[in-house]
């Protein structure tokens, strides 16, 4: 066997994986925040105000890295989700659903920071624009897995089932953004690009960069302390289970 | 032992579920009931001006039937589950998401098919344009398979819960923007004097994938529900 398959079926071990992601989760933790507040200080206090809306753009700082996390932890929640229902393998069950209410709680903000945005520079609270309206289609869609899952009694069949929906619902993302994008469209186009250069000041661009960073590092963060919780949980008859929440020896009393 | 073809299963079936749905016939009727009662409370809310009811009325019988339909959706497999004949069907040798299509299509049937009946009498209720009640039909005949089939889908996903209600609207709704939005989309263009029929030949094309692909998904979830 290879190192990456010894690796991968070593991770899909419910202790071993309580214990790497234990060891792990304080220095993602206190990363997160480190590069979090750098990218604070460029965003908030180094990067000049905009030419046009002033100090106002710099909701973009919170704004855009939540935007991009809504949807990056969506794609991991369907991917989790794949691999649990062709593989069945618990520990992707329990990452499909732990990156639920993250992927939720970073949509929620998208749409928040938005709309405080949204009334200084359009006016309005909110507009049925393309964008807005997806992105309130993926709060529906978060909404709809972590309802299913916690409306099935038997937690592995619940996770199945809601791990099904996040699957029906990345086909649907796509389609309901091509649709509303054809229906109305007001928000601005992408400013950064992956491909060709970014169309924004790199005195803007590296705060942008580095707080999406932090995001994504704080998303693995507490993803991984929800999974080892309901890990914990699901597995609460094992040994390894009460070993290591009593202390070890207390497996056998 | 010897099983029947599965085209002999899938007629049983069919012949089963339209009988079934004959005996209880007033049932059959009440998501038209449905959607006539929504309809009416519209005028009642804003004000009986024609004008303003016509400039909304294309959408105000969509999201209408689009309601009615989901609505009826729960009693999809509901006392199949009941009596353990989905089991049944679960267990049948013949391809799981081929029974389940024929059931969809009664469901479709005795359903979203009074539904379309009705709509006539509803757009004239709400002064729809008579040019537009063509594209109106058109589009309706192509959107309410539509929703049938992602409706099941998730129906499958919900089926072993006692209240899956409005549960069973948060999943499905989301599913039901895109279909709404094109339906809509072809009779405000054919209200406004524009082409409509791109719109149109996105459900179309939406509904041949469906047809294909959600009794498969509506198998694949059902078999996760009934373990």
């Amino acid at each position: 066997m290879n190192t990456l398959t010894l690796w991968f079926h070593q991770f899909g071990s419910p202790p071993i994986f309580h214990r790497v992601t234990a060891r792990l989760s304080p220095w993602l933790y206190a990363s997160a925040t480190l590069i979090g507040f750098i990218g604070l200080y460029g965003g908030l206090v180094l990067a000049p105000a905009d030419y046009q809306q002033s100090d106002a753009y710099r909701i973009i700082f919170v704004h855009v890295p939540c935007a991009w996390m809504s949807l990056f932890a969506y794609f991991f929640m369907a991917i989790n989700a794949f691999i649990a229902l062709v593989w069945r393998i618990k520990i992707s069950e329990i990452l499909a659903m732990a990156s639920a209410p993250i992927g939720a709680v970073f949509t929620a903000i998208t749409l928040a920071t938005g709309s405080i945005w949204g009334k200084p520079m359009w006016g309005t609270w909110w507009t049925w624009d393309a964008r807005l309206t997806s992105e309130l289609v993926l709060l529906f869609l978060y909404v709809g897995v972590i309802g299913l899952y916690n409306a099935i009694e038997d937690r592995r069949q619940a996770a199945r089932a809601a791990a099904f929906l996040a699957l029906v619902g990345i086909v649907n993302v796509p389609i309901v953004h091509f649709s509303v994008t054809w229906w109305n469209t007001l928000h601005q186009g992408s400013t950064v690009r992956l491909l060709g250069p970014s169309r924004i000041d790199s005195s803007m661009l590296w705060p942008l960069l580095l707080l999406a960073l932090a995001t994504h590092v704080w998303f693995f963060a507490s993803v991984f302390a929800r999974a080892r919780v309901s890990l914990l949980e699901l597995e609460s008859g094992k040994d390894w289970a009460r070993s290591a929440v009593l202390g070890p020896g207390a497996a056998h009393d | 032992m010897r099983y029947g073809t599965t085209a002999s299963a899938c007629a049983a079936l069919i012949r089963r579920d339209l009988v079934l749905t004959w005996r209880r016939r007033g049932d059959a009727l009440n998501p038209a009931m449905f959607a006539m009662i929504v309809v009416v409370m519209f005028p009642l809310a804003l004000g009986p001006e024609p004008n303003q009811l016509a400039r909304i009325a294309a959408g105000i019988l969509l999201v209408a039937i689009l309601l009615a339909g989901m609505l009826a959706l729960d009693n999809l497999f509901r006392s199949d589950h009941e009596d353990g004949t989905l089991e049944q069907l679960v267990l049948s040798p013949h391809p799981l998401s081929l029974l389940l299509a024929s059931r969809i299509i009664v469901h479709w049937l005795t359903t979203a098919l009074p539904l379309i009946v009705v709509a006539p009498l509803l757009a004239e209720m709400l002064h729809l344009p008579r040019s537009v009640l063509p594209v109106l039909l058109v589009a309706l005949a192509l959107a309410t398979p539509l929703l049938s089939l992602l409706g099941a889908v998730c129906v499958a996903l919900t089926v072993g819960m006692r209240r899956s209600g409005m549960l069973l609207a948060l999943l499905v709704l989301p599913l039901y923007v895109p279909v709404l939005i094109f339906a809509a989309g072809a009779c405000n263009a054919a209200q406004a004097g524009l082409p409509f029929l791109a719109p149109l030949l996105w459900l179309g094309a939406a509904l041949a994938l469906a047809l294909v692909l959600a009794p498969m998904a509506c198998a694949a979830a059902l078999r996760i529900s009934i373990t």
